[in-house]
């Protein structure tokens, strides 16, 4: 078992010295943690915050209007201005962010939770079993995210839950890839072949020794896949693919706006800046993320 | 480059679309609706149709079959590129499909243009320049415009320039001004791929020794990285065509319905809004097909871009792109 650890801590430094030039050219004078980080981990914890307790950061109603104080454009009293109906837009977006991000959140998590299973097994016994889960990934490349997904809402009908998995699906060849490069990679290794010596089994070997050297790019794409997943889920949302319409939900959202583009403009400017921000949080954590793990 | 090796790429890319039209024809056929119910008017009055009439239809689409029937019938026809008939529309899905096509390769190919041309002027200047912070500049604008959803960036185009600033047309497929605000919208997200990936190609190349003989005698910069750096790194920027060309026709989708036009991208919606089957797997077949064409057009535009393996008759040995740069190239664009 020692011997294994010790190979283990070898093969890091020699990768860390082999990424250093890949690290040079990805990580543009960017530091570590530095203000933008901190940024972006501030916008994501207020985006979870009213997914969780939207009460805290808000206390109008986001679903009864009041028809005196239609169409108003933002004031110190409404925030983000009102709708055709006197609704609040603020109060919307707020408790919009729950479908959003839950939607985004189960999508990337059946993406990674399949993409890696089959990363997984696809790396470490090649043959017949690589073979068909790859092509089945090509497969699911060849054909762009977005159709993906409208497909699999054609099968599974309309609604949120079904947003989710549709976009879900469009995320594991990603996962499945990234995983199975990084798996062969590992497989070969001493440590790896000196723990098949020891007899340990290839599922404790693969949950004891490999999976933790995939853990570091896998979380990095995480941040990265959750922020694709939300401008997804908003994206099929503002297509209405999700949920109906009384429903506050980020795409639909700027969508009941565009009727009223020209007359206020602020329902449609402010539930989208709110999409982008979260979005670039997550990709710059997942750059922050990619660039400490150095590969 | 040998016969041999453009036949096994073919096959390889036949098998694709094999796989392809199999998995979404089960992923598809295995539905809980009935698509004949839904094109005699939807409703849900079942009682209200002649159901001889029903069973008439069934047979034609050959729906009273086993779905293993069904699907080797729809196997058959589409050898014959044939892609059955849209339920809507009463159309063949190869018609449907080429009537909508026209408009959105204009809007796709203008748009990609527009996202070449800013997509390597990036990518050029940020690795030209001196100044460290126009430098962190250009390089953080890639991960601005993947972050910008492509619905709401349309929206505010379409305010700022159509109705505070009347200049340019808010809808329709008519005049030649009307292409620009939907083309602009969708070369945002397509300039941000090109310019991350030149613009990290080109970093590797800048440190390659020969770009270092070339400073040394005398060259200016700017001369090296036109003449000598940009077509070396242009190889590897080269296989991002296929995602490209598939994030351009996913894109449609979106800014169609913003501008209202017609073409692939709101004929794709239409179908999925009324679970018109065929019409939904064709125009899936037909973005696999785009891409394994790209793709294929790539790899064999190689040697002749790349000298050093003409000789050698063999593709560029490509990385396994399950790197997590090519997994961010390919997947931070989504609209």
């Amino acid at each position: 078992m020692s011997v294994a650890t010790e190979l283990q801590k070898n093969n890091l430094n020699e990768v860390v010295e082999a990424g250093g030039l890949h690290r040079f050219t990805s990580a543009v004078g960017a530091s570590r943690i530095g203000i933008v980080e901190v940024i972006a981990i501030i916008v994501l914890g207020l985006a979870a915050l009213a997914a969780l307790w939207p009460g805290l950061l808000t206390s109008v109603d986001p679903l009864t209007g009041d028809p005196a104080v239609r169409l108003l454009p933002p004031s110190a009293e409404h925030v983000f201005g009102t709708d055709q109906l006197g609704r609040d837009v603020f109060s919307r977006t707020v408790h919009g962010s729950a479908q959003t991000l839950a939607a985004s959140l189960a999508a990337v998590l059946i993406g990674v939770g399949v993409g890696v299973l089959i990363g997984l097994l696809s790396g470490f016994f090649s043959g017949v079993l690589d073979a068909v889960f790859m092509r089945i990934v090509d497969v699911l490349q060849a054909v762009p995210g977005l159709l993906l997904s409208m497909a699999v809402i054609t099968a599974l009908g309309f609604g949120t839950l079904n947003v989710a998995v549709a976009v879900g699906v469009a995320a594991v060849p990603s996962f499945a890839r990234l995983t199975r490069a990084e798996v062969t990679r590992w497989r070969s290794t001493e440590f790896v072949r000196a723990s098949r010596a020891d007899g340990l089994s290839a599922a404790s070997v693969l949950a004891r020794h490999i999976l933790p050297q995939v853990r570091g790019p896998i979380v990095a794409l995480l941040a990265l896949e959750f922020g694709s997943a939300v401008l997804a889920v908003s994206a099929l949302s503002f297509l209405g693919f999700g949920a109906p319409p009384p429903q506050p939900e980020w795409g639909l959202l700027v969508s009941e706006g565009r009727d009223f583009l020209a007359a206020a403009w602020w329902m449609t400017t402010f539930p989208g800046l709110v999409v982008a921000a979260v979005v670039l949080a997550a990709n710059r954590l997942s750059h922050a993320v990619n660039s400490e793990k150095g590969f | 480059m040998s016969l041999r090796y453009l036949a096994s790429r073919l096959v390889q890319g036949l098998f694709v679309l094999w796989v392809a039209f199999t998995l979404s024809f089960f992923l598809l056929y295995w539905l809980p609706g009935d698509p004949i119910i839904a094109m005699l008017g939807a409703g849900g009055e079942l009682q209200s149709y002649d159901s001889a009439e029903v069973a008439r239809l069934r047979a034609e689409f050959h729906l009273d079959q086993p779905l293993i029937v069904q699907y080797l019938f729809a196997l058959g026809d589409l050898l014959c590129f044939d892609l059955g008939t849209s339920i809507q529309a009463g159309t063949p899905v190869t018609e449907a499909i080429a009537t909508a096509l026209p408009s959105t390769l204009a809007l796709a190919a203008s748009a990609l243009v527009i996202a070449l041309v800013v997509g390597t002027a990036i990518a050029v200047a940020a690795t030209l320049t001196r100044r460290p912070w126009l430098r962190d500049t250009l390089a953080a604008l890639p991960g601005l415009g993947v972050a910008l959803p492509t619905f709401w960036v349309g929206l505010m185009l379409l305010q700022i320039f159509s109705f505070r600033l009347p200049l340019l047309p808010a809808v329709g497929t008519g005049s030649p001004a009307a292409i620009v605000l939907p083309a602009v919208t969708l070369a945002i997200p397509l300039s941000a791929i090109i310019a991350q990936v030149l613009f990290r190609s080109l970093q590797n190349a800048w440190i390659h020794p020969f770009v270092t003989t070339f400073r040394a005698s005398g060259y200016t910069r700017l001369r090296l990285l036109l003449r000598q750096a940009l077509p070396v790194a242009l190889l590897p920027a080269l296989t991002m065509g296929g995602v490209l060309f598939g994030q351009a026709l996913a894109g449609s989708v979106v800014v169609e319905n913003v501008f209202s036009r017609q073409g692939l991208g709101r004929l794709a919606q239409t179908a999925v809004a009324g679970q018109d089957i065929p019409l939904v797997q064709g125009i899936v077949l037909f973005a696999a097909a785009v891409f394994v064409l790209v793709n294929l057009i790539t790899d064999l535009s190689y040697p002749l871009l790349d000298p050093r393996l003409r000789d050698a008759g063999r593709t560029v040995e490509k990385k396994d792109s399950g790197t997590f740069a090519e997994a961010a190239g390919n997947e931070g664009a989504r609209p």
